[in-house]
């Protein structure tokens, strides 16, 4: 068990590689060139070549890659071209304010996904299995920011509810946090809901054919027992690799809800950084993202070791 | 001709299929509406996109403006219909570049195995290692936001999915017989890719297509709604959308027209997708 969850993170390795090697790359397809970015196209040759040295421009593409790359595993991102702050404390402070949104969120979605889609197997090809697979059905369709906007349109009108402005921390005054969180979280939640309860409904349907759960009935078990002992365990493993991939592009959908709900998250510090082309942030507040998704996506794989026996068994060898 | 009458043979057998199944007739009719007004956008269109009537600012709808009008004056009907159109052309670029980018990528991969699959299925690991709103972000904000680049950017977004199809697909049809007997009675490679192995994949291939292009769609507007994509004056759902937040109050037509179409548009073509699952692949049918 040890040896696969350490085989595991091994293959991190080329994977990280391979993100940081992209991000680099598509960085230098910046038309112009950063310089000329920050200090005019006229600038005065010698404060350019200053600049240029000063960021480490100068020097061979290779070598840049590899001092950036060392240096971020340093946890040194360098620092900001507008605010010259670093940018490593500034990723990490924001990840906790976005991390607890996604957790949130994804809570709030299993709430909702998992009982709705165990239902409407159970009651398949009825009213109810009807009216949940449209909800599912509108969960997988209604982008966020659409879902966002006109939610926040109907509180105002009809409840005469307008969301809080201003962030407060968690632990800096966790009441008005929690306000301030409540409304994108739910938001966020019932979207990803959409898939977690088609993939329940479709997952608990099919292992609800499957000959050993004749056996067990035929054993004399309650349904109950069919149900939350045997059939739920199996049913789960798809589920939770769905969750895995939902949480991971959650960290992506935070950027938009980040934006209208202004909370001041890693989503917001990329789109900042790229509405005032400040490249450092955004190089570093993506490379960030896509770390710890990889990282999720692995922790995934390997919670399914615990649930699925089988899977250790063939790895194990 | 041949395979021409039984492409259209086969075409017909999969529309009345869909037309057979509910799901599937209300999610044709919704793309076909999209379709409609996307080609027929100057016919229906009432008003000059770009026009400002000054006098005639957030005025909500009305027979002369059907979806009323946003702060610069301008008609919020005719700019849906040309949003439609800017809609459907990034989906079908974008999904056009990333299919056949996919198609390509998936058959080598596929195909040859070893070193070639290692380094393909590699590069789409590593595509698949962002989440895919926030790889596009970040490429249109590289090259710079407008309508060509965002059609790249979700170009490249939707390619790992593609490609991982179509390998699949591949592996699986590769260690059938018929394609053992090709290879033995000396055929050559590509030959046998592209008569035997290729048709028997566009099933799983067709039903990808149809959903990455809703989510080409969803991607545009949600690039746009962050203002990082199709740029005014040039109408986009995403934009008029996020534009409307301002007037929230003052004039909630302004939301409302664009999330009905941007839902109703990814919804159809959703419904559209889950039902040629099931016609053309009725194993999936639960």
């Amino acid at each position: 068990m040890r040896a696969y969850i350490i085989r595991r993170f091994l293959t991190l390795i080329p994977i990280l590689i391979g993100i940081s090697l992209s991000i680099f790359l598509i960085m230098q397809l910046i038309p112009g060139d950063v310089v000329s970015g920050m200090l005019g196209i006229e600038a005065n040759p010698e404060l350019r070549a200053n600049l240029e040295k000063k960021l480490g421009l100068d020097r061979p593409l290779h070598e840049q890659y590899l001092s950036w790359i060392g240096n971020a595993v340093k946890g040194d991102f360098g620092k900001s071209f507008r605010t010259d702050k670093e940018i490593f404390p500034e990723i990490l402070s924001r990840f906790k304010i976005t991390f607890q949104l996604t957790v949130m969120a994804a809570v709030i979605s299993w709430i909702i996904a998992i009982p709705l889609g165990i239902i409407s197997a159970l009651k398949r090809n009825t009213i109810i299995d009807g009216i949940v697979r449209f909800i599912a059905l509108l969960g997988v369709s209604v982008p966020n920011f659409a879902f966002a906007t006109l939610s926040i349109l109907f509180l105002s009108k009809v409840f005469k509810y307008y969301p809080p402005v201003g962030y407060a921390g968690l632990f800096a005054d966790p009441a008005k946090n929690l306000k301030i969180m409540i409304l994108p979280a739910i938001i966020l939640g019932a979207i990803m809901s959409g898939s977690i309860m088609r993939m329940t409904r479709s997952s608990l349907l099919e292992v609800m054919r499957q000959d050993f759960i004749k056996t067990i009935r035929a054993k004399g078990a309650s349904e109950k027992v069919v149900l939350f002992v045997h059939a739920l365990k199996n049913a789960l493993i798809p589920i939770i690799t769905l969750i895995g991939m939902q949480i991971g592009s959650l960290l992506g959908g935070t950027v938009v809800t980040e934006q209208i709900f202004s909370i001041p998250g890693l989503g917001q510090m990329v789109l900042t950084g790229i509405n005032q082309r400040d490249f450092p942030v955004v190089q570093g507040s993506i490379l960030f993202i896509a770390f710890v998704y990889v990282v999720i996506n692995i922790i995934v794989d390997i919670l399914y070791t615990y649930i699925d026996p089988r899977i250790t068994f063939k790895v194990g060898r | 001709m041949d395979w021409f009458k039984t492409l259209i043979k086969e075409i017909a057998k999969v529309i009345k299929g869909l037309l057979k199944d509910k799901v599937g007739r209300i999610g044709l009719i919704g793309v076909l509406i999209v379709i409609v007004l996307a080609l027929g956008a100057p016919m229906i269109a009432t008003h000059d996109v770009t026009e400002m009537f000054a006098k005639s600012k957030l005025k909500p709808p009305s027979g002369d403006f059907l979806f009323g009008t946003d702060d610069f004056g301008r008609d919020v009907f005719s700019r849906i219909i040309f949003g439609a159109r800017v809609s459907l052309k990034v989906g079908i670029i974008s999904v056009g570049i990333s299919a056949t980018s996919g198609f390509i990528l998936g058959i080598l991969a596929g195909y040859y195995e070893g070193k070639t699959d290692g380094i393909i299925m590699g590069i789409m690991d590593v595509l698949f290692a962002f989440p895919s709103i926030l790889l596009a972000l970040f490429i249109v904000s590289v090259l710079g936001p407008n309508l060509t680049n965002t059609m790249i950017a979700i170009g490249i977004v939707s390619t790992p999915v593609f490609t991982r199809t179509v390998r699949a697909s591949v592996i699986s049809v590769k260690s059938m017989e018929y394609i053992t007997s090709a290879k033995s009675i000396g055929l050559s490679s590509i030959r046998i890719i592209l008569k035997h192995v290729a048709p028997n994949i566009l099933a799983p291939f067709t039903v990808q297509a149809t959903l990455a292009l809703s989510s080409a769609i969803l991607t545009e507007a949600s690039l746009s709604f962050l203002g990082l994509g199709i740029q005014p004056p040039n109408p986009s759902w995403g934009s008029m959308l996020s534009d409307s937040r301002k007037y929230m109050e003052l004039a909630p037509w302004l939301a409302i027209a664009p999330s009905a179409f941007i839902i109703g548009t990814i919804l159809s073509f959703n419904l559209l997708g889950d039902s040629l699952r099931d016609v053309l692949d009725p194993k999936f049918k639960l």
